[in-house]
């Protein structure tokens, strides 16, 4: 009997992936045919700036995803306090360009502001406050919220996490005030300029702010997986991963890799929260929330815990997010509505993710 | 070396171990035998300082180490080889035994000592670049030891190497904790494999629910009536 129902169960379950999956399938293909050749709404120009965009915001949302995935990978939490550590790094960053750009720069004349004078310096200054902010903004999450409920069942350090995220949010509010503000940003890196590239006969610009975004991301990305893969930090990040029993009878200070996991997911989030004001310019405290569940979905999307996952799912959410709308013929306003199609589809498809692995009885 | 006096250890309101006392003195093989649950696991655990006693002395030379945390035990030359190999298995041998050298701060250091262990186990050297995951279970015991190996252990605390090898295994495994006793380590030995652990040890405690109820020589055990019906069929 027993048995019979988890085969009603498994029958079910599958075929409605499969017939979900098939009407999707055949919609999307329908409506891709129709726009290129048919109806010619789009030229090719406009699938190329919306390629653009969508790398450009893929790129953030991967370095934020990574974050979920590591703390994930080695506490079996979601950190959904996760997007306000990205938020105090914006902020961060923010206030550092304010301060630079009424600085006057030493040794030249009073109409140039130091951010203006040395803008790589500035840049550099910028992202070492937004990542520093954000690394010790995870920190002490970590050691406050989450440290002390390490041993309680599962649901509690979700809620704490939620409270936090919470608090972080309304604290932001209390200190800097409500009001949208607007990154300032030096002269090289301006936004609205950019490189401009000819496509069939129109050209499509890609942005200073968002061309720096991408490269920027990419090299963090590869950053964190050679430290991962090569460094005895990574080394013992995934083993401390894999069991922290283990890990403990190697030597391994489990608690202080569990810090450090939170510090490298803080400054990817941080340097996710710069560029963002940075490419994007205006911002207020909500800036973390939506980002942060978007990351969440990529992170979800590639198999939470695994990082190449998260950095794919980051780039495919930003892709399908700057596409959809326009693959599904819907209203531009919509996209944000498709993120969260997808967390349920994904949800309901493939539970696992694109690289994630079934998860095991261990792992839940 | 190791002196354990009246350890009482805990998971919450589980009494697992009520005012044990164990030593072993340098260069010794000493096995500790009892049946399942009987508390073996939690005494190498509260030696490891994975486990803290509720009350109790560990003593190592001399030094009382009960409140330490394991990378300081580890430190002292105390490498737990754990229940189940708990290898790392999405990690390579390679990066396992590189994890076994942790607190190694020399790198010369650790590529001697991964020598060393590939000279006892030349089966990890062919498959270095192999994922943990995907060793045979043999293999696996093999890492696990060598991974124990890599910290220079001065005392070697096995958790049941025998546990689901093939017999011919088992002999191997158990000639290689000799070799290794040989070569200076000194080893307390859990198993449930009763007759080979009597065998190749020096002394032994019996344990069962969380206290030691024997302890001597190990070829006077082995005689002994109630370990004879306990844990030797008879
Ligand atoms: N993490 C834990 N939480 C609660 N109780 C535990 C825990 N680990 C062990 N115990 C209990 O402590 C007692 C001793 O367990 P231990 O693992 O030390 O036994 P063992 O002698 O190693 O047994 P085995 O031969 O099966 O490995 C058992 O009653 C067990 O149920
Ligand atoms: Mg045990």
């Amino acid at each position: 009997m027993i048995n019979k129902i988890k085969e009603l169960k498994i029958t079910w379950g599958s075929a409605i992936r499969v017939i979900v999956g098939s009407v999707v399938a055949v919609y999307l293909i329908w409506r891709v045919v129709i726009i290129t050749f048919g109806s010619g709404e789009f030229g090719p120009d406009t699938w190329v700036r919306f390629l653009i965009t969508g790398l450009v915001i893929g790129g953030i949302y991967a370095l934020i995803a990574i974050g979920y995935t590591l703390v994930y990978g080695i506490l079996f939490m979601i950190n959904f306090a996760h997007g306000e550590v990205m938020m105090l790094g914006t902020f961060a960053g923010y206030f550092v360009l304010e301060a630079l750009s009424a600085m006057p720069a030493p040794g030249t004349d009073a109409n140039i502001n130091f951010l203006n004078a040395q803008p790589v310096l500035s840049i550099l200054l910028t992202f070492l406050a937004g990542a520093g902010v954000s690394a010790l903004a995870g920190y002490l999450l970590e050691k406050i919220a989450y440290r002390p409920l390490r041993k309680a069942p599962r649901l509690i350090p979700l809620i704490s996490a939620i409270g936090a995220s919470i608090f972080l949010q309304n604290a932001a509010q209390l200190l800097f005030g409500p009001q949208r503000r607007q990154y300032i940003n030096p002269d090289l890196l301006w936004r609205g300029q950019g490189w401009m590239i000819p496509v069939s006969g129109k050209s499509v610009m890609l942005t200073y702010t968002g061309g720096f975004s991408f490269v920027l991301s990419i090299l963090l990305m590869i950053g964190l997986f050679i430290l991962v893969r090569k460094t005895k930090l990574g080394k013992s990040m995934r083993a401390v991963a894999e069991n922290k029993q283990a890990a403990a009878l190697m030597g391994i200070d489990v608690d202080s890799v569990i810090s450090k996991t939170f510090i490298i997911s803080g400054i990817l989030a941080g340097s996710a929260g710069v560029m963002w004001g940075i490419h994007n310019g205006l911002f207020n405290h909500y800036v973390g929330f939506l980002p942060g569940i978007k990351a969440f979905t990529a992170a979800v999307m590639g198999g939470i815990g695994n990082i190449p996952g998260a950095m794919i799912g980051g780039m495919l959410l930003g892709l399908m997010e700057s596409l959809g709308p326009a693959l599904l013929g819907l209203d531009f306003q919509l996209k944000d509505v498709i993120a969260f199609a997808i967390l349920i589809f994904v949800l309901i498809i493939r539970p696992s993710g694109i690289l994630g692995e079934a998860l095991t009885e261990e792992k839940v | 070396m190791l002196n354990i006096n009246s350890l009482n250890v805990s998971y919450g309101a589980i009494h697992a171990l009520k005012g044990i006392s164990i030593s072993l003195n340098e260069g010794e093989i000493v096995a500790l035998i009892g049946a399942n649950g009987a508390g073996k696991s939690t005494t190498l655990n509260a030696i490891s300082g994975i486990l803290h006693p509720d009350s109790g002395e560990i003593n190592f030379d001399g030094r009382s180490i009960a409140q330490s945390k394991p990378g300081e035990i580890v430190k002292q030359g105390i490498i737990q080889v754990p229940e189940g190999r708990k290898i790392f298995s999405r990690m390579s041998v390679y990066e396992n035994l590189e994890m076994g050298g942790y607190s190694l701060s020399n790198k010369n250091q650790l590529r001697e000592n991964m020598a060393q262990v590939f000279e006892i186990f030349p089966r990890l050297k062919e498959r270095q670049k192999q994922l943990g995951g995907t060793l045979s279970g043999g293999e696996q015991q093999m890492l696990s030891m060598g991974r124990g190996l890599m910290a220079e252990p001065r005392l070697l605390l096995l958790d049941e190497p025998s546990m689901g090898l093939a017999p011919m295994l088992v002999e191997q495994i158990f000639t290689t904790i000799a070799k290794i006793n040989n070569e200076g380590v000194s080893i307390l030995l859990v198993e449930q494999n009763a007759q080979m652990a009597l065998a190749l040890s020096n002394r032994a405690y019996v344990m069962e629910t969380g206290k030691i109820v024997l302890s001597g020589p190990s070829e006077t055990l082995m005689e002994n009536q109630m370990v004879k019906e306990a844990y030797l069929g008879g």
